[in-house]
């Protein structure tokens, strides 16, 4: 009972799905089954949070390694739940002026973005490795690479106007053509694999997910 | 039917007495949302000739709706200023309304002249999406056919998937250097097919990690996918005869923030160490920060992902990466089950109705092009 209750709700909702796709009036059950699962995933955060908390605190009271990232974690949970309820001035608590707003744009908003820059650093280092001529690929590859950065700027523009802009023509051409051309042959052969996927979840073939082999 | 000179319409009204009040909206007309389950239809109308600059600078438009023609509108609803349709998905089926936009400005208000009647309907079938029916029918069924057939067929064929053989040599690598096996199984929540898919991987690995007794470890972004994996985890220890070795911590919670999770993991790469790094899943922007951190720690990399823009970092970034379908193949290829194994016959079917349409696609084109026929665009079809 513990597999098979799984693999029939998971056939039934997964089969409504692929009907409401097709038939509107089924789209009231679709959107059911759609609050369903955000109500399963908002108390299921409590389970999340209570397995944050455990195991940091365990990290801590052990003193394990790298147990004082276990406190920051803690103190920062702790820190933006409790002001985020209890400290919001009596209005919601994302408003401007409220100290959850004020913690989020000058704490969380700017790590946030920090992390995200650090994107630019690791672009340079990928694209050396993968921009190395060690074989035909992979030089093709720096050729390509090559045209549409230089391409894509004005020094390149500068250098190619005598003819005619062709280092952005031939940029443009490489986007439009040869790259969107295997980016759709790879789109194609996903939108299979989910398709296959997700039959062999609905006819309980895959069953990983819910432990089974 | 209201013309562009009728923003002299007599039903405008001052607020503030002498104060002229901005033009009203032109063109009201409302329809039923085609193809839609019903009780919604669009409202769509020409701005007000004050929309945009100027004393009586449009602030909003409201939408008001009634059952008679001349009386008892009641507001419904209101967007921003520039807007020019808005969606009423609180009309009840076979009911008739009239739509009027009322403008709201500084110096006073406007309204439109009705619209037309027009009434909500429910159609049994998205006439839109016959295209796509009719070839997942045809894909489906291919499927199920060699599911089944694959029931009775011996020894089916499936290419070499270098990724996935790559599996056992990390986890082998990562036991004979005593170091950890973080596998990360994207940021997406359990109703992505991706991290069903990155979860079946996750039971191959578990099931070896408990074989060799290599140290393995799965931070995860929510809640729901870190209760599965720990199942899943779980019995991949249980099948290997080692449930003593497994333990729940080895599974946890870090966060659901997209860039507070790529900063944990980040954090764990460079104190841990890790021998192997399995990046399965659905991932964005933070795929190479991941993917470029554990590489320079040394830990070897199988990546697999479906997103197209960011498998060129992970192809960058990894030593191996699962691309695309491969990531969804992973369960057939690992199990070698004739049922899943026919199920990617079946997609392989999918795929040559996909390139006879192309060709027929680009050759029709071409002929148009070439000879001016009017042969039909096979791309209008999906």
């Amino acid at each position: 009972m513990r597999r098979e209750v799984p693999l029939v709700l998971t056939a039934m909702v997964g089969i409504t799905m692929i009907i409401a796709h097709f038939i509107p009036p089924f789209n009231i059950l679709k959107d059911l089954f759609e609050d369903w699962f955000f109500i399963i995933a908002a108390f299921a955060i409590y389970l999340g949070i209570s397995n944050l908390i455990l195991v940091n605190g365990d990290k801590i009271y052990k003193k394990q390694k790298g147990w004082p990232f276990g406190l920051v974690v803690i103190l920062g949970f702790l820190v933006m739940t409790v002001i985020g309820l209890f400290f919001s001035g009596g209005t919601s608590f994302q408003d401007p002026g409220t100290p959850f707003y004020y913690l989020y744009m000058n704490v969380y908003y700017p790590l946030s973005a920090t992390m995200f820059a650090l994107l630019a650093f690791f672009v340079a280092s990928a694209s050396y490795r993968a921009f190395r001529a060690r074989n035909v690929e992979a030089t093709m590859l720096l050729l390509a690479a090559f045209i549409l950065m230089v391409g894509r700027v004005p020094i390149g523009y500068w250098f190619s106007d005598w003819l005619g802009d062709a280092l952005g023509k031939l940029a443009d051409w490489i986007m439009d053509f040869p790259q969107t051309a295997g980016q759709r042959a790879i789109m194609i052969g996903i939108a299979l694999g989910v398709v296959s996927s997700a039959l062999r979840v609905i006819l309980g073939l895959e069953r990983t997910y819910t432990s089974g082999e | 039917m209201v013309g562009a000179e009728d923003v002299t319409n007599p039903v405008a009204e001052s607020t503030k007495g002498i104060q002229t009040p901005p033009a009203p909206p032109t063109n009201v007309t409302a329809k039923d949302i085609p193809n839609d389950k019903g009780g919604a239809v669009t409202i769509s109308w020409g701005k007000s000739a004050d929309d945009g600059s100027g004393a009586k600078n449009v602030t909003k438009y409201e939408i008001l709706r009634s059952t008679k023609r001349d009386e008892g509108y009641e507001v419904i609803g209101n967007t921003v200023a520039g807007a020019t349709s808005f969606s009423d998905n609180a009309a009840e089926n076979k009911v008739l309304y009239f739509y009027k936009i009322k403008v709201l400005s500084p110096t006073g208000t406007a309204e439109s002249l009705p619209s037309a009647s027009t009434f909500a309907k429910r159609q049994w079938f998205n006439l839109s999406r016959l295209s796509l029916f009719i070839l997942s029918l045809v894909i489906g069924f291919a499927i199920l056919y060699f599911i089944e057939r694959a029931k009775s067929e011996k020894g089916l064929f499936i290419r070499r998937i270098a990724g996935l053989e790559a599996v056992d040599d990390a986890v082998g690598r990562a036991t004979e250097m005593g170091r950890k096996i973080i596998f990360v199984p994207g940021i997406m929540d359990m109703d992505s097919m991706q991290t069903i898919a990155a979860v079946t991987i996750l039971g191959r690995v578990a099931k070896l990690a408990a074989e060799y007794e290599a140290k393995l470890e799965v931070p995860v972004c929510t809640s729901l996918v870190m209760v599965t994996c720990r199942e899943v985890v779980k019995e991949a220890y249980l099948n290997a005869g080692r449930p003593d070795v497994y333990n729940d911590k080895m599974v946890y919670y870090v966060t659901n923030d997209q860039f507070a999770y790529a900063a944990a993991l980040d954090g764990l790469f460079l104190r841990e160490r890790p021998a192997a790094v399995f990046l399965q899943g659905q991932f964005y922007a933070e795929s190479l920060i991941l993917a470029e951190t554990a590489n320079s720690v040394g830990a070897i990399q199988i990546a697999g992902t479906a997103m197209p823009t960011q498998l060129p970092f992970f192809v960058a970034a990894c030593d191996y990466t699962l691309i695309g379908e491969e990531l969804f193949a992973a369960s057939a290829y690992l199990s070698k089950d004739p049922k899943l194994l026919g199920s990617l016959k079946g997609q392989d079917v999918g795929k040559f109705i996909f390139l006879l349409v192309i060709l027929i696609g680009a050759v029709f084109l071409t002929l148009n092009s070439v000879l001016g026929l009017n042969l039909p665009n096979l791309g209008r079809l999906f």
